[in-house]
């Protein structure tokens, strides 16, 4: 399916090439070398294992960024019911690169929000390759208000370079617009799953990522700053966003030991991209139990335990009469 | 996190030549216009203490967190080690974090203050500053007082804590919504540079929003900008007159009128 490959992928598709010719070779001649390709089809599968479970930070950056990785339209129409998206901010314009709008999913009724990049050129200049300005994060704090009014859910898909670095988008206060969802979002009277689908890029991603659970796809990013962005200031070397990436502890892999997120959703073998169909049932299974419990708490409930939630994320050293105490995420747990 | 941009102190041992029109200002002048040039009004920048000095009623301050540090949860490398650049940095500015908190007078009002020094490690916002900020306005709801916070911070969130300095902007935003729930009042000072994940989160959600003449004050950095549009950014871009004109700030004050604004609006709480 995929068309894009990645350099990390090169020996799994060089084999599956081999295989193929020699199907092609079976099916025209007399000699059966069923075996043989059973066998490399084993192999394949071993090396497609091997590469995938040891996966830099770096190549993970790749498979999130994959330009055929399923985006928030897709997870809508493979897993959600009767979708109505709703456009605009009444203030100033719709922005396309978020989407939201009201579905059926799990026979309730759900809000759902995400950053939509495209993917080919074209759908990517429509939607600003998935930056959103500040009209966007109005919109998505515009909805989850309607959410709130009728107890909805608000499910949100976070894949966004970052918010977009424009004159009109400072013009219009992008600070304001990121830091008011925030604030909103960490008083808001409904539940609130945030999944990372692919690219979690800054404050451009938490600000529609403040939530009572935290899910990101295997292997989805989830950064303070782009790689190669912290290599352009720290190596003053945008080639070093290899090694930026190794150091920004960016992975889902990773980020769960911070605690700051609650769960890795696993993608089928190679990534997202490679089934559709098999990602989205992942997807779907992990919100419906997130969504589910979640309903055992009041709403006062939910809210409290959201804001403890990320009072607790932080970790520092406190020097006190000599005594040295290490504090942060491992006293978080709720009281 | 934004591109650093370096503000070159150009001093000798007289005084200092202005930033911004070049005018040689001697120091004994500077100290007493509050570091500011008589001829352009350029703003230069100011230490937290000496923010902490020019607002607050001498001998009130009342440190708070003073010890609290990094202690590099990622173990973080770059060309250099984490935990040697705060060590660098501790050495070269006299201060433990990028922030100072606590509590004192305004005139006669009692308040609690938190500011950010742009000079460690570009103000910008790790787990210290979130939490240190987190607790000044805890510590101004249990004491039922009016918060106020100086940024300057051309860091936004710092990168060496990766996601860990990001959760700080939902952090600290979560427990102004807090203080707002408590009906207390947050002023907000943005001075020269605000950005980034600062400027994205508590410096932003001020109930007034006042900035220093000429700051530069945005979400992206102007380099970032200029890169990804190709075009040159229009004069005085993302100052303080920029984003005043644009409603989105409540006024500019000078900082010499800084306290007589601030005590008087405090008058009318």
């Amino acid at each position: 399916m995929s068309t894009n490959h990645l350099d990390f992928e090169l020996p799994i598709i060089e084999l599956e090439k081999k295989i193929e010719e020699l199907r092609r070779f079976t099916s025209n001649s007399r000699m059966d070398l069923c075996r043989e390709v059973e066998a490399l089809e084993k192999k394949a599968e071993r090396l497609k294992r091997e590469i995938f479970t040891n996966l830099a930070p770096r190549q993970r950056v790749q498979l999130a960024r994959h330009p055929q990785r399923p985006h928030t339209l897709d997870y809508i129409n493979l897993i959600m019911d009767g979708f109505y998206e709703l456009h605009g901010d009444r203030m100033f314009s719709d922005d396309r690169a978020i989407v939201g709008g009201l579905c059926k999913f799990n026979d309730e009724t759900v809000l759902v929000i995400g950053h939509q990049k495209g993917s080919n050129i074209q759908e990517n200049i429509e939607r600003n390759f998935g930056m959103p300005h500040p009209e966007g994060y109005r919109k998505a704090l515009r909805l989850m208000r309607l959410a709130e009014k009728f107890n909805f859910p608000v499910i949100t898909l976070i894949d966004t370079p970052g918010a977009y670095p424009g004159i009109g988008a400072e013009e219009r206060g992008q600070a304001e617009a990121i830091a008011r969802n925030l604030m909103e979002m960490s008083t808001l009277k409904t539940s609130l799953i945030s999944l990372v689908i692919g690219e979690g890029g800054s404050g451009g991603a938490l600000g529609i990522g403040v939530a009572d659970r935290t899910l990101m796809l295997e292997n989805a990013i989830y950064s303070v700053i782009s790689p190669e962005g912290c290599a352009a200031i720290l190596w003053r070397d945008k080639r070093k966003a290899g090694e930026a990436a190794d150091a920004l502890c960016l992975t889902a892999q990773d980020i769960i030991k911070l605690r700051i997120i609650d769960e890795v959703v696993p993608e089928p073998l190679g990534g997202a991209h490679k089934n559709h169909e098999q990602v989205a049932t992942l997807v779907a299974e992990s919100l419906k139990r997130n969504l589910s419990e979640l309903k055992s708490f009041s709403i006062k409930e939910i809210v409290r335990r959201r804001f403890e939630k990320h009072r607790h994320i932080g970790e520092f050293l406190e020097l006190r009469e000599e005594a040295i105490s290490v504090r942060g995420t491992e006293d978080g747990d709720e009281k | 996190m934004i591109w650093p941009r370096k503000q070159v102190e150009r001093t000798n041992g007289l005084g200092m030549r202005c930033n911004d029109c070049g005018e040689f200002i001697l120091g004994k002048k500077l100290e007493k216009m509050l570091k500011v040039c008589p001829k352009c009004n350029y703003h230069f920048r100011l230490g937290a203490r000496e923010r902490i000095s020019l607002l607050l009623k001498d001998g009130t301050f009342e440190e708070c967190d003073s010890q609290m540090t990094s202690h590099d949860p990622l173990n973080f490398q770059g060309l250099e080690l984490y935990r040697d650049k705060i060590v660098e940095e501790q050495k070269k500015t006299g201060l433990t974090e990028a922030v100072i908190t606590g509590e004192g007078y305004l005139d006669n009002h009692p308040i609690v203050i938190a500011v950010t020094d742009s000079r460690f490690m570009m103000g910008s916002m790790g787990s210290v500053v979130g939490e240190k900020i987190t607790r000044a306005a805890e510590r101004a709801i249990e004491k039922r007082l009016p918060l106020l916070t100086i940024s300057g911070s051309g860091g936004g969130a710092r990168m060496q804590e990766g996601m860990l300095s990001l959760m700080q902007m939902a952090k600290t935003s979560s427990v102004i919504a807090k203080l707002n729930k408590e009906k207390l009042l947050f002023i907000s000072i943005l001075t020269d540079p605000t950005m980034g994940g600062v400027a994205a989160s508590f410096a932003s959600l001020g109930d007034i929003i006042i900035a220093e003449p000429r700051a530069l004050i945005g979400f992206a950095g102007p380099r970032v900008i200029k890169e990804t549009i190709h075009r040159e950014l229009p004069q005085g871009f993302q100052r303080a007159e920029f984003l005043f004109k644009r409603g989105l700030i409540d006024m500019i004050v000078s900082r010499g009128e800084l306290k007589k604004v601030l005590s008087e609006l405090l008058d009318k709480f």
